[in-house]
């Protein structure tokens, strides 16, 4: 075997094995973590846990109610707030703003993209919260320190804009413009023009970049936990303190880490983020293939 | 619409603005140099962040190199030439459910494994954490650059004799090198930024590590841990500044990288 | 020649596209309800021409335009911004590649006439039948107008284009080498659409093949690097061209 053929094959074999090492990463992660959640979920029906909202893990009661209301109200907020106003920015810096405007804008949301969770934590938690319990709360006559739901769902959209922007610019300038031209030859304005066609064509990257946010926003653990206020209980208004299935398992694993029986519990929290996202992505990639097959251009 | 664009940048400006007034005024050469010193409590924590700054690098630059080494041998393989595409494309899902899980569930993971061992936080249980972390960002950012490589030219390198492992890693590297440099930029990015994975793998220390078994501090543990202590807000604004630094140089070594390498390949 | 009128004049035109001086000093008439071919070489500015009538050229960035362009005596460069999409509705448009709409076949027809008017669905629907049988792609489409478009072949595609643009009633049709990606029987099937509908339309077709526009031209213009080197009827210009460059165009000479 000459020496050629011999790296070849200790080559390929070596892509091969990485390849394997990442897939079975994939599944020993989830094994482990089914693994972990078996504990609790021998000792409390999984109807309980999910809307039982009373967390006393001292007492053995792990109800997590509070916590999914919290997420879902956390991450929703910040959903809302960010898709519209991201979809929008995009829409403008590729077909309205000047060529001036356009190029320092897009290498900025690059970096912003990149910035670490814990700096939008700090800076949350430091000005965004005082604001909240001074001006924000007081606003809708409710009293709050800062540290709410309403805080977290507001950072994390920000945290969201750079992801959807930046998707959706790509998509948008990757329209070829005789298809813009098309319609604005037939006399449409250029926003009937971006409302029928531009964000039609776009719709499969759209979507995408919406499930790439929700990802985001609904794993987002520390800058969360840092101005959530880390509070177990049914939240009366958005500016509770609460606590989402991430941010929870960063706020209790210290705590807990040393009996089996609570970390089962945060195990299954883990766990069913982890089956979140995977489903998520599941269900996106589903609809991606068949927005791919309908609005092709 | 322009509201929608001023809102988005004015969040982003004010934020970046904050960090750096905040974090430029708390930089002094003392706090670069040192590690922190013990103080009596109640007074300002003394010394620097010398030690999360080392542990950072430490922690993220091994990383990085390992996760980007598995990571092209996987891109690679991904091609249709290797695999069928039935296949590579369930492991491209999977590393994107990878990509998009939380990153404590990395930390969460090791950390079993650390505790079943018998082994305690450290640095290198971090690096092992950080290093699965960056695995499916830069492998699915150097998948994806990959597949542009036009098919002519596997073809072309086909037709020459080449086998399929020679023309992998002569050609199609070579042609999307751009991309695949930044992916490994964004994973160093993420790396380097990222608090959940190493919060409880890499343990904590004010000293700077001296073996891979040795806890470290870092940059956003630094900052997790000290964000609420007023005393401690300088120091945290300083790490904070630091990753802010690092960022944009990352980012815009990217840009710079991609732009001057786009030179020799083919459109 | 006399007694025709004409639909679009452009005088002293000059377009500048990226700092190249595209269209020089282009003086040019298009005569009414006829069929004008605008030839020339690749590259010297037809498309740039086409597009100047319906100010679609100002989409793009770094273009100066200076000059008049009168559509009906009327000059359409002064008219503000807001009244472009009116302009634009008179002309329609037909590409070099089709184009169809991220939409289902009956969505592109009636595209226009949704956003210009306010016929109900079934005005709407009895006109995208018309505009379809006009195009010979009736019997074709009729049992699918669900579909998306881009499930046409190419040449179905284009005749699609062509029905979505007389659907708004234009007056004027401006194609831009509308059968060069097509294939020879598309081609001919869109030539002769072409023949038919210049009776009720004024049509400006840019082509770079001389033989189509010896077989449909009623009118020739005859564009060389930016500049109108000649223009006439048909009959004169292939009989009895004046130009040196003209003459060396025709003989192929030049190309």
């Amino acid at each position: 075997m000459n020496k050629r053929k011999l790296r070849d094959i200790i080559g390929t074999n070596l892509m091969r094995i990485a390849t394997l090492f990442i897939s079975l990463l994939f599944f020993l992660i989830l094994i482990l973590l089914i693994y972990r959640s078996a504990l609790v979920l021998g000792t409390h029906s999984i109807i309980d846990v999910l809307f039982s909202s009373i967390w006393n893990p001292d007492n053995g009661q792990f109800g997590l109610a509070a916590v999914l209301i919290d997420t879902i109200l956390v991450t929703g907020i910040a959903l809302l707030v960010a898709i519209p106003i991201s979809l929008l920015s995009a829409v403008y810096i590729v077909e309205y703003a000047p060529l001036k405007l356009r190029r320092t804008i897009r290498p900025f949301i690059d970096v912003l993209a990149g910035v670490p969770s814990v700096v939008y934590g700090l800076c949350a938690f430091l000005f965004l919260a005082p604001f909240v319990k001074d001006i924000v709360a007081p606003w809708f006559g409710v009293q709050s320190t800062g540290l709410c739901i309403f805080s977290a769902a507001i950072i994390l959209s920000i945290m969201v804009f750079p992801i959807i922007i930046s998707l959706c610019i790509e998509s948008f300038d990757a329209i070829p413009i005789s298809l813009k031209e098309a319609s604005l030859s037939i006399g449409a304005t250029k926003w009937e023009t971006v409302k029928k066609v531009v964000f039609r064509a776009s719709a499969p990257n759209i979507m995408a970049a919406i499930l790439l946010g929700f990802g985001r926003a609904f794993g987002e653990t520390i800058a969360v936990n840092m101005v959530i206020g880390g509070t177990i209980r049914l939240p009366s208004s958005i500016f509770n303190p609460g606590e989402t299935l991430a941010s929870l398992i960063a706020s209790k694993y210290g705590e807990l880490m040393s009996i089996p029986l609570h970390e089962s519990a945060l195990m299954l929290v883990a766990l069913i983020l982890f089956i979140v996202v995977l489903l998520f992505y599941f269900l996106g990639f589903l609809l991606l293939r068949r927005a791919k097959k309908r609005w092709s251009y | 619409m322009i509201a929608s664009v001023c809102i988005v940048l004015g969040s982003l400006i004010i934020i970046f603005g904050l960090v750096i007034m905040n974090g430029a005024s708390s930089l002094t050469l003392e706090m670069i140099t040192q590690t922190p010193t013990l103080t009596p409590p109640g007074s300002p924590p003394g010394g620097g962040i010398l030690n999360a700054i080392v542990g950072s690098l430490l922690l993220a630059l091994p990383a990085t190199a390992f996760a980007s080494l598995i990571g092209i041998s996987i891109a690679l393989f991904l091609q249709t030439d290797f695999l069928h595409p039935a296949v590579s494309n369930t492991i491209r899902f999977m590393l994107d459910v990878l990509w998009g899980i939380p990153s404590i569930i990395y930390g969460i993971f090791c950390l079993m494994i650390m505790i079943y061992i018998g082994m305690s936080s450290s640095l290198i249980v971090g690096m092992i954490a950080l290093t699965m972390l960056e695995i499916p960002i830069i492998t699915r950012c150097m998948d994806e650059s990959i597949k542009m490589v036009p098919i002519g030219l596997r073809e072309g390198s086909y037709s020459l004799g080449s086998t399929k492992f020679e023309t992998a890693v002569r050609v199609v590297r070579r042609q999307a090198f751009p991309g695949i440099l930044a992916g490994i930029l964004l994973g160093l990015g993420r790396g380097i930024g990222d608090a959940a994975s190493i919060l409880f793998t890499a343990g904590f220390s004010n000293r700077i590590p001296t073996s891979i078994f040795d806890s470290t501090a870092a940059l956003p543990t630094m900052i997790y841990n000290l964000y609420s202590t007023p005393l401690g807000q300088s120091k945290a604004f300083a790490a904070a500044f630091i990753l802010l630094i690092i960022v944009l140089v990352v980012s815009v070594l990217s840009r710079l990288l991609t732009r001057r390498f786009k030179k020799h390949i083919i459109k | 020649m006399s007694m025709e009128s004409y639909q679009i004049e452009t005088k002293n035109l000059n377009v500048h596209y990226h700092k190249n001086h595209v269209l020089k000093n282009v003086d040019i008439k298009i005569p009414a309800k006829q069929l004008t071919a605008v030839i020339g070489p690749s590259g010297c500015g037809k498309t740039t021409l086409l597009k100047s009538f319906n100010r679609l050229l100002e989409i793009q960035e770094e273009v100066k335009i200076e000059g008049q362009i009168l559509v009906d005596g009327e000059n359409i460069l002064d008219r503000k911004g807001s009244e472009i999409p009116d302009i634009r509705k008179k002309m329609g448009l037909l590409s070099q590649k089709p184009y169809p709409l991220p939409m289902s076949i009956r969505d592109n027809v009636a595209y226009g006439l949704r956003i210009h008017s306010t016929k109900n669905k079934g005005e709407i629907e009895k006109t995208v039948e018309h505009c379809l049988q006009e195009v010979g792609l009736w019997n074709e489409v009729k049992d699918r107008l669900h579909d998306p478009a881009s499930r046409l072949s190419v040449g179905q595609q284009q005749r699609l284009c062509l029905a979505r643009a007389i659907a708004v009633q234009p007056e004027v049709l401006l194609c831009d080498e509308p059968t060069s990606a097509l294939d020879p029987i598309s081609a001919q099937q869109i030539e002769k659409l072409l023949l038919k509908l210049k009776k009720e339309y004024t049509v400006v077709l840019v082509t770079h093949t001389l033989r189509q526009a010896k077989r449909v031209a009623d009118y020739v213009i005859f564009l060389y690097f930016g500049m109108v080197i000649e223009q006439g009827t048909a009959d004169e210009f292939f009989n009895n061209p004046k130009n040196p460059e003209t003459k060396a165009y025709l003989s192929g000479e030049i190309s």
